[in-house]
């Protein structure tokens, strides 16, 4: 900074972008290390987990719901001193060496910035699809599914989380339609084996949904056939969609390398190419896209920025 | 300010506290394991207390007012209606900040 070191308000040593996992840790890590740290999201703190209604594979707790897991996160990074503003990042710049945060609402300044914003679920991208989102559309079986009791449903997707969400699905519907692309999953073998097994799943291979039916509510999905060509209608009351996710990286890409998908490249310390830019979680490439590993990018991103603030703004 | 604690009220209950309500209500449709329903919790309760005694506001716990949520169509939560004159006026889906519940009512009162 110049001389006569005026104090901006929104002046800050580490910005974050994104209040998922990775965000909390890089705050608590950021904090704890006594700078001035600013953690920025637009939506829900907690990002993709806080939907999840038991996440059992983050070590050291047995079971817990997502959201309380975040929230715990949330309040020790806050005891520690992390501020936290519901802000919309549009856009990163370097001014001089610093960085200036561009948000929706008001502008800030920091000497480090830290990519935690994480990814968005894939759309269908077809017609009716987001005119009956919440009305027979979502893309979250266990935050939904209950709203569908006894009623039939179609699930989309092939991976991981089609079969594990249209497993919690199957729980309180009548039925799944479980409606892929190719003639063989993408999941893990005993996501298949369980599915395969359970009686309330019909498979509908090598389809595609191309229109979401209904006018007030989900009335149905009309599916075509890759194979033939043919087109049908399927009566369903809900649509649950699980076809991928994308890096929300629209912001900042013209500043860093990214790999094909649009995730941010990064070295094991987690910065970018920018000097003061990092990146972590599910917003950087590699990632093992799991809690455990955002929280532990987030934490290696912190104290790499601790790092690059020490040498490059050493104190006077 | 204290903040106000929204009512929680029942299917049996529905009729006289939402639709014979002689202000405008907004109703919080939310269930106990909904992780963005708890987020805007405390936004509806500083909105409870800011609109003081020109809105009232209500919650409906989808898990045991099944009936209501059904008859409104409830299909993903957090869903908060405004009733105005017994009807549903205005309407959002999923968790969105402050400002955007404050533009939705806003825009059922005018109506």
């Amino acid at each position: 900074m110049g001389p006569g070191k005026v104090q901006v308000e929104n002046d800050y040593e580490i910005a974050i972008v994104g209040g998922g996992p990775a965000g909390l840790a890089t705050g608590l890590y950021a904090a704890r290390a006594r700078r001035r740290t600013l953690l920025l999201e637009k939506g829900v703190i907690g990002g993709q987990i806080s939907l999840t209604e038991r996440v059992e594979n983050y070590p050291g707790v047995q079971a817990i719901a997502g959201f309380d897991l975040v929230q715990t996160m949330l309040r020790q990074a806050e005891s520690c001193g992390l501020v936290t503003h519901s802000k919309d990042v549009l856009g990163l710049e370097q001014v001089d060496a610093l960085w200036r945060v561009k948000t929706n609402d008001g502008n800030y300044q920091a000497k480090a910035v830290i990519t935690t914003s994480g990814a968005d679920y894939n759309r269908l991208g077809v017609p009716g699809e987001e005119r009956l989102t919440g009305r027979g559309v979502s893309y979250c079986a266990t935050c939904d599914a209950p709203f569908f009791a006894g009623q039939e449903v179609a699930v989309v997707g092939g991976g991981d989380a089609a079969l594990d969400e249209g497993m919690s699905a199957a729980r309180h519907v009548a039925k799944v339609y479980l409606i892929h692309r190719r003639n063989e999953l993408r999941a893990g073998r005993i996501l298949q084996e369980r599915a395969f097994a359970d009686p309330k799943f019909e498979f509908v291979w090598n389809t595609v949904v191309i229109e979401v039916v209904g006018e007030e509510q989900v009335v149905g999905v009309r599916l075509r056939h890759l194979p033939s060509g043919k087109e049908r209608m399927l009566a369903v009351s809900g649509v649950f969609v699980f076809v991928g996710h994308f890096p929300n990286t629209a912001y900042l890409r013209s500043l860093v390398k990214t790999d094909e998908g649009g995730h941010i490249l990064v070295n094991e310390w987690m910065e970018t190419e920018a000097p003061g830019l990092f990146a972590a979680g599910d917003a950087r490439a590699h990632s093992a896209r799991q809690v455990i590993t955002a929280a532990g990018d987030g934490a290696t991103a912190a104290i790499a920025a601790e790092r690059y603030i020490s040498s490059r703004f050493p104190v006077e | 300010m204290t903040m106000t604690k929204p009512k929680e009220v029942t299917d049996a209950q529905f009729e006289g506290e939402v639709l014979k309500a002689e202000t405008p209500v907004l109703v919080d449709f939310w269930a106990p394991w909904c992780g963005p329903c708890r987020m805007v919790a405390p936004i509806v309760e500083e909105l409870a207390d800011e609109y003081g005694p020109k809105v009232k506001f209500v919650k409906v716990n989808t898990d045991e007012a099944f009936n209501t949520a059904a008859s409104y169509g409830i299909r993903s939560i957090p869903t908060l209606i405004v009733f105005k004159g017994g009807k549903p006026v205005g309407q959002i889906i999923g968790f969105r900040p402050k400002s955007d519940l404050k533009r939705v009512i806003d825009q059922a009162l005018a109506s």
